[in-house]
């Protein structure tokens, strides 16, 4: 459902101004989104101050630098820290990304950072992916054949593997699900552009063999047709992924199957 | 929505729109759905008109003399624009449909045009019209 504000028990309240670390010389504001499940009451945006000279460069390095140096509490997912994991995707002023490949130069002070926006909050910088993740169950992400297994591997010619290429780099970091007010508003029932992007991965592969069931599957004025084009997906994808042009090209293919 | 009452603890809604730095497509993509809605309603204008048409001269003159008044012709010309607008942000859609344009940049471009496009067509009917 359409809802602009936040519910009462969500609405950010001002939180506390940590103290600035001692000696340094070259500071930057963070504005970190709170949320203790414990207390239960209202997030918070607390203000810490980041001591650059003895910080990494990434804005996950300042995160890490102030859970060690001024906050244990603060809360977040990382693992790889290179981009390929997809753990700290987040909303860093403003826009989805990965804090682990965006540097803190990049962002004007104070860098507020909140949760992908829209979601259930576990705590502080932690939302909760389980919808997110049974959308991508749904689309049933592997190979459906009804041909008996051949001796060896499934081949491919080298161009309809290229087919493949911008469509299977996704890391489910759900950045540009989260970016797209559709699916702020119908996530019950609207896919999002993560999984209708796998889902067009499947339908794109050679070997696959139930490209009609699929597209059934798809074809619902909530699954698919609420994607309207606005773009967001595709400007924050950090893989620079283009979900926007794979549904409207899931979108073409139902057209035609139906001419 | 029920599967929030399911959580065992609390859990907020993370801030969306009160958060999101807005952009030109998204921008563009709330104008389309906005003009689309003033469009329903400003048909009644058209049906209010071709019912003085209907009804006969006398009552034609009183709807022609409300559509030429101030707050008439004010109403016309954001009717006006917001039909331009949507009609080409409706050729907008059918390019993305026929999959073309979904680089960001290209995805930009065309907004900005479609929005000159909307601007200069509105302008260019109404000095005609203030001309002849």
């Amino acid at each position: 459902m359409v809802s602009f504000t936040l519910p009462k028990n969500s609405r950010v309240r001002e939180g506390k101004v940590w103290p600035k670390p001692e000696g340094a010389t070259r500071l930057k504001e963070f504005r970190i989104y709170r949320f203790d499940p414990e207390t239960g009451e209202n997030p918070r945006l607390d203000t810490y101050f980041v001591d650059l000279d003895d910080c990494g460069p990434m804005v996950l390095n300042a995160l890490i630098w102030i859970k060690d140096n001024i906050d244990s509490t603060l809360t977040f997912r990382r693992s790889c820290r290179e981009g390929i994991c997809g753990s700290c995707s987040m909303n860093i002023n403003g826009e989805n990304t990965l804090a682990c490949i965006r540097s803190i130069e990049e962002f004007d002070e104070p860098v507020r950072i909140h949760p992908l926006p829209h979601m259930e909050v576990v705590k502080d910088l932690v939302p909760d992916l389980t919808l997110f993740y049974a959308q991508h169950r749904l689309i049933e992400p592997w190979l459906k054949t009804d041909t008996p297994e051949p001796e060896r591997e499934w081949l491919q010619s080298k161009e309809d593997r290229a087919k493949l290429d911008g469509l299977y780099e996704c890391i489910l970091c759900a950045c540009c699900s989260t970016s797209c007010p559709s699916y702020w508003w119908n996530q019950e029932r609207f896919l999002g552009p993560a999984a209708l992007l796998q889902a067009w991965r499947w339908i794109a592969d050679s070997r696959d063999e139930a490209i009609d069931e699929r597209l059934d599957q798809l074809d619902d004025p909530f699954r698919l047709y609420r994607c309207h084009t606005i773009m967001n997906c595709t400007r924050v994808c950090p893989k620079g992924l283009n979900p926007a042009r794979a549904i409207a090209k899931i979108k073409r293919t139902l057209t035609n199957r139906k001419a | 929505m029920p599967r929030r009452e399911q959580q065992p603890c609390f859990r907020p809604l993370s801030p969306h729109l009160q958060i999101y730095r807005p952009n030109l497509t998204m921008v563009m993509s709330i104008l389309h759905r906005i003009t689309g809605a003033v469009l329903y309603f400003a048909t009644f204008a058209g049906v209010w008109w071709l019912m003085g048409l209907a009804s006969g001269p006398k009552y034609f003159a009183y709807v022609d003399a409300m559509f030429r008044s101030w707050p008439g012709l004010i109403m016309l010309f954001a009717i006006m624009y917001q039909l331009f607008h949507h009609a080409f942000g409706g050729i907008r859609h059918l390019i993305w449909d026929a999959d073309y344009c979904f680089s960001v940049r290209a995805a930009e471009r065309m907004g900005l045009i479609s929005l000159g496009l909307s601007i200069f067509s509105t302008l260019a009917i109404w000095f005609l019209g203030v001309m002849t």
